[in-house]
């Protein structure tokens, strides 16, 4: 499986698994588990759109997060946040389903872009990715702080003098560019799994915020390397894997901190 | 229009000026005259919805006056003054959260910078002697989502004292508390007032508590203001021409009770002329 | 109206079967979906969407019929919830999640194993978003039943469902017995989801939920008057959804079409955007949209 038309999935998988997992560490901090829901599926109406017409999907991806992250910043303060963020999410995925409909390749295109797919990202396309998630991640130091401030007490924040509404956006924004860069390996509806999965596992074992974001990250990146070796292994779909793993680990770990409750009182990291 | 009594502008700390505030066309504040010298303890008084939380998020920079001015050391306020701290009166934190006591502090210090500057070893002396202050040792590696309220509030104090600030805001800290921890608090408060020299502006519904403590009382009604030491403020003729009807003030075993009267209209005793109030 | 109704739309047997399943399914859909939205459980109706779709996958693959796995995958997903339990907010919906992220998992294999193993091709499209046109007549009957079934059990419960979303404390307080009145709402939604998948697809089946509440609770000042107004919404999108599907073919000289789901959804929005505008436009007056604000039930699941 190390082949050298396996190590565009390697490196891929490598660097998303990484920015996911640090993602997935604030996502899971400041609640937003709806956004992590809509914007992969707004990527993937993107993808879907750029496979029609013809032009890169990197683009499509990109450019349909974003419009979904900012709809999603916007309409937060609007109707109840509840249902028109459902029906956001689902208009997106209805937009990809006919944009993809009236292309050709429907259905391996469907499945690749829903369910995932380890070679979803081509030599052409790594530069580009690493480039990216290199951007998000240097992002990402920068805001370290004050992400977290924010995302601990938005009031004692802008008290403090922060402008919540800037971290926001550059969050939302960093948000979609993870997503645009997971779906096509992760897939479009396993890409909030891994967002939120290993994190929240994560969390439970380390009450201090840089060794928890740390394994966040480290959770990702083994349940994408196990996901993608399974999947070449077995021959099965990634996006199987991706989602049963994340799921087995979450539950592993509430299991383990329940059982083990008083240790859990003092720090264990 | 309101008077305020006994302060030397040139000494204050805060200086609050004419200040008007109103919220979706509701006047909330008018006319609102005080000032804070260093290292005085002063408690906003007032009944719920008075104005008490407008007023000190007036003083942090996160509400908008319709008029006035507010200066701090002689400069204007700017939002996010570094030296003026705020413990506001409960925050909800998620129990699986996972950030220590002891790192909430240290953003007390530096969680709004940006960049990532490794923080300094003083960064964390200071936390230490705060949570020392505060008597939260104990509880320092505990997540912040575990904690009692009145651990939370200790808490929340160490984090508003960490960036050494003159002037510490509170936002009605007493208000669900027994009165044996009501004093303890007081009493912790105004320790760590002298021993730091940080002026103290608390908001409380029930002066009470603080009669032992308060250098001044920032008394509010009606959208009005007066301000003065407790014997000054704390009088039947003050307080109904803030109320705009009649009120009396009874004193029990060295406590003090603001009656609301029968009738709706200002005593004639004590209207207008008195030096401490000019009604309008 | 000649680009509306293409030549032999009313002719055609599929399409009069699509129109009666239409109707029936985006009926119960609506009406379940009211409560749905007054109990601010929208996102435990989207979760258990995630479960149908096992379900229906796995159906495909046990070459059971769609229905059936629809359903058992909505009625296991609604089992699972309420065993997940009622705790904070944000962890339940974190755990939820994470749980029946496993289930789209499941799906992924199913459809996989399917698709390889059979020469049937397009599960995929059927199970994701429905097969209106080519479902079998059969099925026809046993969608009756299940939607008489849970119409009826939603009349019964009525009062206590409506007094329990409005105030858990309130109603358990007056004896309403929460988890019983809550577990068995979740397994109506289950239901309706199950059957809304067919015409429409697991993963879309969302939107026939709580699009036409959520735009008829908007300009409702009743329970009743909501439903009503669901209803007409609700059937309104999917029998246009339905005609313009079948006119597509026509629109595109590939004869390829546009999947009936696709047009569904879009008239669901567009009928909750203009609800949205008119009512900004219009009134302020109290709505019981305003009542959903209210705390979300906490007795019997998500």
């Amino acid at each position: 499986m190390f082949s050298s038309f396996m190590i565009n999935a390697w490196l891929s998988g490598t660097i998303i698994a990484l920015l996911v997992g640090a993602v997935g560490f604030f996502v899971v901090l400041r609640g937003s588990a709806f956004a992590a829901h809509a914007i992969p599926n707004g990527a993937f109406a993107g993808a879907a759109g750029a496979n029609l017409i013809g032009v890169n999907p990197l683009l499509g991806l990109v450019s349909f997060a974003l419009v979904a992250a900012f709809g999603i910043g916007a309409s937060s303060k609007w109707a109840k946040s509840d249902v028109a963020a459902a029906l956001a999410l689902v208009t997106m995925l209805a937009l990809g389903a006919a944009f993809l409909a009236s292309s050709t390749n429907y259905e391996p295109a469907i499945n690749a872009l829903l369910f995932g797919e380890i070679l979803g990202v081509s030599s052409s396309e790594i530069l580009p990715v690493i480039l990216l998630a290199v951007l998000c991640g240097l992002g990402l130091t920068f805001l370290f702080r004050p992400l977290l401030y924010s995302s601990v007490s938005d009031e004692l924040s802008r008290a403090s003098g922060l402008n919540t509404t800037v971290i926001e956006v550059l969050f939302l924004i960093i948000m979609a560019l993870s997503s645009a860069l997971a779906v096509p390996v992760v897939g479009a509806l396993l890409t909030f799994s891994l967002m939120i999965g290993p994190p929240a596992a994560a969390r439970l074992l380390s009450s201090r915020p840089s060794r928890a974001l740390w394994y966040s990250m480290m959770f990702s990146l083994l349940t994408l390397w196990v996901s993608i070796a399974s999947s070449y292994v077995f021959n099965l779909p990634i996006g199987f894997f991706v989602g049963t793993l994340s799921a087995v680990t979450y539950l592993a770990v509430r299991t383990w901190v329940v059982v083990s409750a008083r240790r859990v009182a003092v720090t264990i990291a | 229009m309101t008077s305020e009594m006994s302060s030397t502008v040139g000494s204050s700390l805060l200086d609050v000026r004419g200040v008007d505030v109103s919220i979706s066309g509701r006047v909330i504040l008018h006319d609102v005259n005080f000032s804070i010298d260093a290292g005085e303890f002063t408690g906003l008084i007032g009944s719920n919805g008075a104005g008490k939380t407008t007023l000190l998020r007036v003083i942090l920079g996160l509400q908008a006056t319709s008029g006035g001015t507010i200066t701090l050391h002689g400069h204007e306020l700017t939002r996010a003054n570094r030296s003026v701290g705020y413990v506001p009166q409960k925050v909800l934190f998620d129990p699986d959260m996972p950030v220590r006591v002891r790192d909430f502090v240290a953003m007390g210090v530096d969680g709004h910078r940006y960049g990532l500057a490794r923080r300094s070893k003083s960064i964390y002396d200071t936390v230490e002697e705060m949570l020392d202050a505060v008597e939260a040792d104990a509880f320092a590696n505990r997540r912040v989502g575990a904690l009692s309220g009145g651990e939370q509030q200790r808490v929340l104090m160490a984090h508003a004292l960490v960036s050494r600030p003159d002037l510490l805001l509170l936002d009605e800290p007493l208000a669900n508390l027994d009165p044996r921890s009501a004093f303890d608090i007081v009493r912790l408060l105004h320790t760590i007032a002298t021993r730091q020299h940080v002026a103290i502006l608390m908001s409380a519904h029930d002066m009470n508590p603080l009669l032992p403590v308060m250098d001044r009382v920032i008394y509010v009604a009606n959208a009005k203001v007066a301000s003065g030491t407790t014997e000054e403020v704390v009088r039947p003729e003050v307080l109904s021409a803030l109320y705009g009807h009649h009120v009396d003030v009874v004193h029990v075993h060295g406590r003090v009770l603001v009656v609301g009267g029968d009738d709706d209209e200002v005593d004639e005793r004590y209207v207008p002329d008195h030096p401490a109030l000019v009604v309008e | 109206m000649h680009w509306l109704i293409e030549p032999g739309l009313f002719a055609n047997g599929s399409v009069r079967t699509a129109l009666e399943l239409g109707a029936m399914v985006s009926l119960v859909s609506a009406i379940v979906g009211v409560f749905t939205v007054l109990r601010s459980q929208s996102f435990a109706g989207h979760a258990l969407t995630d479960v149908a779709m096992a379900g229906g996958a796995g159906a495909s693959l046990a070459s059971v019929a769609p229905l059936a796995g629809f359903l058992g995958g909505g009625i296991i997903g609604a089992g699972a919830m309420d065993a997940i339990g009622v705790q904070r907010v944000k962890d339940r919906d974190i755990a939820t999640g994470v749980v029946l992220g496993a289930a789209t998992g499941l799906s992924a294999l199913f459809l996989y194993l399917v698709a390889s193993s059979s020469a049937t091709s397009g599960s995929t499209q059927l199970v994701l978003f429905g097969s209106v046109f080519t479902v079998d007549t059969s099925t026809l009957p046993y969608v009756a039943i299940l939607s008489a079934l849970v119409l009826l059990s939603l009349y019964l419960i009525r009062r206590p469902l409506l007094y329990s979303s409005l105030s858990a404390e309130l109603a358990g307080a007056r004896g309403v017995r929460l988890r019983l009145v809550g577990s068995t709402f979740m397994v109506m939604l289950a239901i309706a989801v199950g059957l809304s998948s067919i015409v429409i697809g697991s993963i879309l089946s969302t939107a026939l939920l709580i699009g036409p509440a959520a735009s008829s609770l908007k300009v409702s000042r009743s329970i009743v008057q909501a439903s009503w107004l669901a209803v007409v919404f609700g059937v309104a999108a999917t029998w246009l959804g339905i005609v313009f599907a079948y006119d597509s073919f026509y629109w595109v000289p590939s004869r390829r079409g546009l999947p009936v789901s696709f047009f569904v959804v879009m008239v669901v929005v567009v009928e909750f955007v203009v609800v949205n505008l008119v009512r900004t436009l219009f009134s302020k007056r109290v709505t019981l949209s305003n009542v959903s604000t209210l705390p979300s039930c906490s007795a019997g699941g998500a």
